[in-house]
C-alpha cells in the first residue's frame, strides 16, 4: 500500500466534512491525516487527505467523492509535484542541564521554541511527514510531555491553482 | 420535449440560453428548468393519462413561463415551489414539526395529499409511483420519528436509483441540537442513504431547495434527496420567487457518452463470437428500451434482463435469454458465464448477478456504459468504459455497429447461438406439483402473469414469491415490473403498489406479496380504500418466511429457526390463518378472497379483475416446500448453479 494526498475542493458548508469523513469510513478506508480550511474564495474550503491505500481502490473512492454534491474537484497530488507540509507542536523536557542541547536540535531542524518554562520548552517544527519524524527522534531523549500534530496540506508545485476551472464544469475521471 | 424524461440529464456546459430547458445544469449561476418543462416532461409516455380530479400539470404550470414574485409565508414557498416543479401528489403524515407545509397544502388545487398510515408506506408509495411514471415521487413526514420512518424506504430507493424527494419537519432552528421534542438528525442520518439532502433554516432558501432537490433526484443517476426544513423557516415570511437560481458548483453529470470508446466497443461486439447484452435498471430509468431492442437486433447478440431491468426487452423476443443471477434461469446464467465479450449497459455487477465474483464470465471482456462513473469498474474491471445516459450510449452504440456493417464488417454468433439454444431448450424454467393437493405457488403466479397479461403492472415484496413473479411473469415492456431490488425490503409491494396504482389509475396494479412481507405494512390497505385507490394484493401465503426456509432448507440441516410464521394447527394446510387476511382485508375495507385449490386460482383471479372501484385481497394457500429455482449459493460460483435441487447443468454436453 502507498500514501496518496487528496486536494478536495468543497463548497463551504456545514456537513460537507461529515459527508466525506463519513464515505471514507463507510468504503472502508481509513484517513491517514485531514485538514480543512478556508482558501482564496470564501465559498470554497480545501481538504488535504492522506489516505493508505492500493491504486484501484484509490480509483474507486475518488469517484465516489466525486459524487458528493458539495464536492467541486478532486487532484492527486504527486510527491514530486507538490510542496507537502505539516506543522507540530512538542513541549520537551528542558531543565538548565539539558536546555542548550535542545536548542541545538532547534537550531539544526530550523525549527524555533515558541514557548519557555523552568522544566520545559515548547517547539514549532514545519516540514515534511519525514522531517519531522526525524526531529521527534532527536528530541525523544530529553522526554517529549506533549505532542501535537496538524494534518498534512499540500499544494502542485507552479503556476497553475486548483480553482482555475472551477467555475467551469469538471470533466469526469472515467474510470 | 416528449423524449425527455426523468433520467436524460441537462448538458453539463453552460447554455447561454436559460430558457431552453434540460440544458442548465452545469453552471452554477443558470437558473433552474422552467417547470412547464418539467411538467411536461414527466407526463408519462408509454401510459394512459391519469383521470384524476385535479388539474393536469401542464395547466396548472401554464403561468410559470413569467417570472414569479410574491410575499408569502416559508410553507407557502415549499408548497408553491412543489407546484412549480410539477408535484401532483404528496405521500405522508402530518405532525408538529411539519404542520406548517400542511396548512398551504389544503389550498393546493394541483397537489392531492395521501394520508398514509405510516410514514414507511409513503416512503414507498413515492416509489412505486416514481417508478410506474418516471416522475419524482414525493414523501412528506414530521421531524424525528416522523423522519426516522422514512429512512428505509430511503435507502430502499438509494440502492434503486429511484428519484424519490423527501420533504421533512424540523424543530425550530433554536432548538436544533438540543434534544428538543421530536428531534432527530434526519439529514444526519441519511447521508449515506440518499443522492443528496438538505437541512433549511432560512425561509429565503426554501423555493430554491425544492428546485434543485427535484432536479438532483431527477437528473443524472437518480436518486432519493430528503430536504430538511426548520418549522421556523416555514413559519417566517419571505419573497418567493420563481424560477430560482441553483447553486450546485459540483453537480455536473456526464450525459454524453465519449465517441471514441463508443467506437471501440462496437469493433469488440463485431469481432467477438460470445457477446452478451447485460440490461440493467438504468435501460429502464433512461427510458432506453427502444434503443436496447434497437442494438440487440442489429447486432444479433443475446440479451438478459437483471431483476431491475425486466420489461426492459420484451420476454417473448427471440434474442432475450432472460433473467441472470442467484435465481436466474441456466441459459442467461450461462450466457454470462461463458461469455467473450459482456456488453453492460445500466448495470452494476451486483453480487446478486455475478456470485463469486472472481469466477464471474473469466473470459469476458468488459464493455460498461453507466451514466454513474463510480460503477464503472467498481466490481469488475471494464476495458471499455462509456460514462452517459444509456439511452445516448445505446443509440450511440447502434450507430457505431451499423457503421461497422456499412464497412463490411459483421459479428457472427451462429456457433454461439447453437449453444444458447441448446441451454435454452435443456434447462427451461419449471417447477414441480405438490404431490399433496396444495397449490404450487409459481402456478399462482403463472396464472395471475396470464390472466392480467403484459398490460398490467406488477409490484413484489421480497422473497420467493418476489423471484417466482420475476421468473414466471412475460413482461413486455418497461415500468410494468416494480420491485425492491438493491435493498431487499420486505414490506415493499402494498405501498408501493398504492404509489403505482395512483400514477397509472387505468392500468391494472397487482401486488404480489408473501404472507411475511404483507404483514410488515399492510396498514396502506386502509389508505387504498379510504383514498379510492383499487389495487389489488395477491398474498402467496406459506405460512413461512418462505426464502429463509429455503436457505435453512438447503444450508441449515432443515433446521427451521423462526421461520414458521403459523401455528402447528394450521401448519399441515398450509399457509397461515393468524391473522385471517380475508377478514384483514374486510376489516381494511377492502374485498377479501381466499384461493385453496389449484382449480379455482383462474376463477378467483377473474373475479378479483372484475372488481375496480375497491381494493382486492386474495389469500393464496399455497405449498410450504416449495423452493426458488435454479439457484446459484451465495458466495458460490456462478459455474455451480443448480436448475433443480442437486442437479447441475451440463454446459457442453458433446464434450463429457
Amino acid at each position: 500500500m502507498t500514501k496518496h494526498t487528496l486536494s478536495v475542493l468543497v463548497e463551504n458548508k456545514s456537513g460537507v466534512l461529515v459527508r466525506i469523513a463519513g464515505l471514507f469510513s463507510r468504503r472502508g478506508f481509513n484517513i491517514d491525516s485531514l485538514a480543512v480550511g478556508p482558501t482564496e474564495h470564501e465559498e470554497f474550503s480545501r481538504m488535504t487527505i492522506v489516505v493508505n491505500c492500493e491504486e484501484h481502490p484509490l480509483e474507486q473512492v475518488t469517484k465516489q467523492l466525486n459524487k458528493l454534491v458539495n464536492v467541486l474537484k478532486i487532484v492527486e497530488l504527486e510527491p514530486s509535484q507538490a510542496v507537502h507540509r505539516q506543522l507540530m507542536l512538542v513541549k520537551v523536557r528542558a531543565d538548565a542541564d539539558t536546555r542548550s542541547k535542545v536548542l541545538e536540535a532547534v537550531e539544526l531542524f530550523r525549527a524555533r521554541v515558541v514557548d519557555v518554562a523552568l522544566d520545559a520548552v515548547t517547539i514549532e517544527a514545519t516540514g515534511s511527514h519525514d522531517k519531522l519524524e526525524a526531529l521527534v527522534r532527536v528530541l525523544e531523549p530529553f522526554g517529549i510531555k506533549e505532542l501535537v500534530q496538524s494534518g498534512m496540506v499540500a499544494v502542485g508545485r507552479g503556476g497553475r491553482s486548483i480553482t482555475d476551472r472551477t467555475l467551469r464544469p469538471v470533466e469526469q475521471r472515467t474510470a | 420535449m416528449t423524449e425527455h424524461t426523468s433520467s436524460t440529464p441537462a448538458k453539463a456546459p453552460a447554455d447561454p440560453a436559460p430558457t431552453e430547458p434540460g440544458s442548465q445544469a452545469g453552471a452554477r449561476t443558470q437558473p433552474g428548468p422552467s417547470p412547464l418543462d418539467i411538467a411536461a416532461a414527466k407526463q408519462p409516455v408509454t401510459k394512459p393519462s391519469p383521470s384524476r380530479p385535479a388539474p393536469s400539470p401542464p395547466a396548472a404550470a401554464q403561468p410559470a413561463r413569467q417570472p414569479v414574485k410574491q410575499t408569502v409565508t416559508g410553507a407557502q414557498a415549499l408548497v408553491l415551489a412543489m407546484e412549480k416543479v410539477g408535484v401532483d401528489v404528496v405521500f405522508g403524515v402530518p405532525g408538529g414539526a411539519v404542520l406548517p407545509a400542511y396548512d398551504p397544502l389544503l389550498d393546493s388545487e394541483q397537489i392531492r395529499h395521501i394520508l398514509v398510515r405510516h410514514e414507511q408506506g409513503a416512503g414507498h408509495a413515492a416509489t412505486g409511483y416514481a417508478q410506474a411514471t418516471g416522475r419524482v415521487g414525493v414523501c412528506m413526514a414530521t421531524s424525528g420519528p416522523g423522519a426516522t420512518n422514512l429512512v428505509t424506504p430511503l435507502s430502499d430507493a438509494y440502492m434503486d436509483s429511484v428519484p424519490v424527494v423527501a420533504i421533512t419537519g424540523q424543530v425550530a432552528s433554536s432548538l436544533i441540537g438540543t434534544d428538543g421534542f421530536q428531534e432527530a438528525d434526519i439529514s444526519g442520518i441519511t447521508y449515506p442513504i440518499t443522492k443528496h439532502n438538505f437541512l433549511v433554516t432560512e425561509p429565503g432558501d426554501i423555493a430554491r431547495t425544492i428546485g434543485e432537490a427535484f432536479h438532483l433526484a431527477s437528473t443524472g443517476r437518480p436518486g432519493p434527496v430528503l430536504v430538511d426544513v426548520a418549522k421556523d423557516a416555514m413559519q417566517a415570511t419571505t419573497e418567493f420567487t420563481w424560477p430560482v437560481q441553483f447553486d450546485l458548483p459540483g453537480y455536473h453529470p456526464v450525459t454524453r457518452p465519449h465517441s471514441r470508446q463508443v467506437r471501440e466497443a462496437a469493433r469488440m461486439i463485431i469481432e467477438s463470437r460470445r457477446p452478451v447484452l447485460y440490461a440493467g435498471g438504468g435501460v429502464i430509468k433512461a427510458d432506453a428500451a427502444a434503443e436496447l431492442r434497437d442494438l440487440a437486433e442489429v447486432t444479433g447478440a443475446p440479451v438478459v434482463t437483471t431483476l431491475m431491468a425486466r420489461g426492459a426487452f420484451p420476454d417473448s423476443h427471440r434474442q432475450h435469454l432472460g433473467m441472470p443471477g442467484m435465481h436466474g434461469v441456466v441459459a442467461a446464467v450461462g450466457a454470462l458465464q461463458k461469455a467473450d465479450l459482456i456488453v453492460a449497459l445500466g448495470a452494476r455487477f451486483d453480487d446478486r448477478v455475478t456470485g463469486k465474483l472472481d469466477t464471474f464470465a473469466p473470459d469476458a471482456r468488459i464493455v460498461h456504459a453507466d451514466i454513474d462513473p463510480a460503477e464503472i469498474s467498481k466490481n469488475r474491471h471494464a476495458d471499455v468504459p462509456i460514462v452517459g445516459d444509456c439511452k445516448e450510449a445505446i443509440s450511440d452504440l447502434a450507430a457505431a455497429v451499423r457503421a461497422e456493417h456499412e464497412g463490411g464488417r459483421e459479428g457472427d454468433y451462429s456457433d454461439w447461438w447453437a449453444q444458447l439454444d441448446g441451454w435454452r431448450e435443456r434447462y427451461p424454467l419449471g417447477y414441480d406439483e405438490p404431490d399433496d393437493g396444495t397449490i404450487a405457488p409459481q402456478y399462482v403466479i403463472e396464472r395471475l402473469g396470464k390472466l392480467a397479461g403484459p398490460d398490467a403492472v406488477y409490484v413484489a415484496g421480497v422473497g420467493q414469491h418476489q423471484m417466482w413473479a420475476a421468473q414466471f411473469i412475460g413482461y413486455e415492456t418497461p415500468r410494468t415490473w416494480i420491485n425492491s431490488g438493491g435493498a431487499g425490503t420486505m414490506g415493499f409491494a402494498v405501498p408501493a403498489a398504492m404509489g403505482a396504482k395512483y400514477g397509472l389509475p387505468d392500468t391494472q396494479v397487482w401486488a404480489i406479496d408473501g404472507d411475511g412481507c404483507f404483514q410488515m405494512t399492510n396498514q396502506e390497505l386502509a389508505t387504498c380504500a379510504i383514498e379510492g385507490i383499487p389495487v389489488k394484493i395477491a398474498i402467496i401465503n406459506n405460512g413461512h418466511l418462505g426464502m429463509v426456509r429455503q436457505w435453512q432448507t438447503l444450508f441449515y440441516n432443515e433446521r427451521y429457526s423462526s421461520t414458521n410464521l403459523g401455528d402447528r394447527k394450521t401448519e399441515e394446510r398450509g399457509g397461515t390463518r393468524v391473522p385471517d387476511f380475508v377478514k384483514l382485508a374486510e376489516a381494511y375495507g377492502c374485498i377479501g378472497l381466499r384461493c385453496e385449490r389449484a382449480g379455482d386460482v383462474d376463477a378467483v383471479i377473474e373475479q378479483a379483475m372484475a372488481i375496480n372501484d375497491q381494493p382486492v385481497v386474495i389469500d393464496f394457500i399455497v405449498h410450504h416446500d416449495a423452493m426458488v429455482w435454479p439457484m446459484v449459493a451465495a458466495g458460490t460460483s456462478n459455474d455451480d448453479i443448480k436448475y433443480a435441487r442437486d442437479l447441475a447443468p451440463e454446459w457442453d454436453p458433446d464434450e463429457e
